[in-house]
């Protein structure tokens, strides 16, 4: 009784705390050079919807650094079939690409949304889609337009349908915010006044956990999302931190200093089962499953600075695998399992780098002097981090090869501690 | 090797406000003299006097001091913080129901996890000088605030200086 007091008192403060729309605005500051030229074109009727879906849909892809929008004004009348389509217009306009479509308001309130992606070059239809849906799925829908364009136009899996989790400080109040991939959306997770750090997804995208100070002290809790309801998942004496799920979403690896040092631990998803992992004489934190479960990198200083170390999921030594410079941190498995995301700090600066495993290679990817906690993105195609620009901050994306840039800031406070969602099974 | 300790820590603490003639006294009588003259640097008579002041509290009392400054990526208690952290320890050996929570803390730059790590080595290293004094686990809790609750909201070296800082707080303040 006692404890489902203090859960309604809870979720009165999450409901107090949900109606907040600092949407992140997301600038590009740089782009692939080769960009594919794609025609978006409005789509028929979609001026009776608020939102224009063919806007979201070029500015998806727009955001992504590898489209150029082709414009579209002038061709007069602007197709939405087949058979409207008049390959001369945007062969004249060196479109590779074009997008048409329409949409339909039925009786019921619902929407048919349909699309079709056409070669301009091959003369052929490349995809088609046709969605029924209800006026609050017009952002989803569009998001799910723009990933199938991005999949059948570059070969990669599209991640505008994804979210990120952050956490937002605005003078004294923490929160733990999630937000759609293009800012809008924003959701508060958790409120406080005290600390939030290290949000992590669980593999199918319906938990975080993540790192709460209310108690004065570090304590991992995990929340689900849909129903606010939440559990403390180590509450161990010392500092309990840096959660990361396994990839079957049954366990996860922690940070605990109950023992003395902080060092790596493994729990059930619902707390049970708690096993020492590492024992090294200094510190271990910062643990990442590999996508196959098979090993973790984590953060190591054993050796005297801090470096990046692998050691298999069953257990075992670890082996250092970051050599160049004092400072390496923050490492993250990129989707494939072939490389890693880092932080390394060179002359005082902290910058975003990716490792090979294979060659060992390092590539430096940001010049942004104060950079952390890199996320990739589900495709390995971007990587999310945290910077700051003048002295505030902000969450930054750059590609994977280092071309392509944004910028993502909220209007106030500082934004900081992003992790990148899943890709959802029903998408 | 704890009394020798204890008094030369105390002859410190006196030599500004009591006389040398204490140098002759015993460990024992030097201590009661503090007290009856000024609040010293144990609470056993303060507990039955109630007149004096809270060692913890003094300013003039070392053990009103409570912060452990440390270097760039250090973790190693200099020199000049031992005498403080050592006073800690003999006022935690001498009053068994005190608890002590050691706070570590880091400068912003870096990881914040790292740091959050790094807040606990600090501590850590704190607890471990009082260890070899002869305190109790039982009596500490050492804790991590990581880069989180800097003491100076400034970004440059001297504010960096201020957060890369281990606190001594007594249970109950």
């Amino acid at each position: 009784m006692k404890c489902n007091i203090k859960w309604m008192l809870m979720l009165c403060w999450l409901a107090l705390a949900a109606p907040v729309h600092a949407a992140l605005t997301i600038e590009i500051t740089g782009g692939a050079g080769n960009q594919i030229p794609v025609a978006i074109v409005p789509f028929a009727a979609e001026n009776t919807q608020s939102q224009s879906i063919s806007g979201i849909i070029s500015a998806d892809l727009t955001r992504s650094g590898l489209f150029r929008m082709v414009d579209t004004s002038g061709v007069q009348p602007l197709p939405h079939e087949p058979a409207e389509v008049r390959y001369p217009d945007w062969k004249g306009r060196n479109a590779e690409a074009l997008v048409i479509g329409g949409m339909t308001p039925r009786p019921d309130g619902r929407i048919d949304v349909r699309f079709r992606l056409i070669d301009v070059v091959k003369q052929n239809q490349l995809a088609g889609f046709s969605y029924t849906i209800l006026p609050s799925q017009l952002r989803a829908t569009a998001h799910k337009i723009a990933d199938v364009i991005y999949e059948k136009l570059t070969g990669d899996v599209g991640v505008f349908s994804t979210q990120i989790a952050y956490i937002i400080k605005q003078g004294k109040r923490f929160e733990l915010q999630v937000a759609d991939a293009d800012g809008y959306g924003a959701q508060t997770v958790v409120a406080s006044q005290e600390p939030i750090l290290s949000p992590a997804w669980s593999p199918d995208g319906e938990k975080l956990a993540y790192v709460s100070f209310e108690k004065k002290k570090p304590i991992i809790y995990v929340q689900t999302l849909k129903t606010g309801t939440r559990q403390a998942l180590a509450s161990f004496k010392g500092s309990n931190s840096a959660p990361t799920w396994s990839p079957d979403g049954k366990k996860l690896a922690i940070v605990l200093t109950r023992d003395g040092r902080s060092q790596l631990y493994l729990i059930n998803a619902d707390g049970s089962n708690l096993q020492r992992w590492s024992d090294s004489s200094g510190i271990d934190t910062e643990p990442d499953f590999s996508p196959d479960g098979k090993w973790i990198i984590f953060t190591s200083d054993r050796g005297g600075s801090p470096q990046i170390y692998r050691m298999p999921a069953v257990g075992g030594a670890g082996q250092r695998i970051t050599f160049e410079g004092s400072y390496n941190v923050s490492p993250q498995f990129s989707p494939d399992g072939k490389s890693f995301v880092f932080i390394q700090r060179s002359g005082g600066q902290f910058h975003v780098a990716v490792q090979d495993f294979a060659t060992g290679q390092v590539q430096v990817l940001t010049d942004t002097p104060q950079d952390e906690a890199p996320s990739f993105a589900p495709n390995g195609k971007m990587i999310i981090y945290a910077t700051e620009i003048n002295r505030r901050g902000v969450l930054a994306a750059v590609s994977s090869d280092g071309r392509v840039k944004q910028r993502l800031s909220v209007q106030a406070g500082e934004v900081r501690e992003p992790a990148w969602g899943p890709l959802l099974k029903n998408q | 090797m704890n009394k020798l300790l204890l008094s030369a820590i105390l002859l410190g603490l006196l030599s500004a406000c009591a006389s040398t003639s204490d140098k002759g006294q015993s460990a024992a009588s030097v201590e009661d003299k503090s007290l009856g003259q000024q609040a010293g640097a144990s609470t056993q008579g303060a507990d039955k006097q109630g007149m004096a002041m809270d060692p913890l509290k003094d300013p003039n009392n070392i053990l009103s001091k409570r912060s452990v400054y440390f270097d760039y990526d250090s973790y190693s208690v200099k020199d000049e913080y031992k005498p403080m952290v050592e006073a800690h320890a003999q006022y935690l050996k001498q009053n068994s129901k005190a608890k002590a929570f050691i706070q570590g803390n880091a400068d912003e730059r870096g990881s914040r996890e790292y740091n959050l790590a790094l807040g606990q080595k600090r501590a850590e290293s704190v607890r471990k000088v009082m260890n070899v004094l002869g305190v109790s686990d039982n009596q500490i809790e050492t804790v991590s605030f990581g880069e989180e609750k800097p003491k100076a909201e400034g970004h440059d070296e001297a504010s960096f200086a201020q957060n890369r800082r281990a606190d001594i707080v007594y249970q109950g303040e």
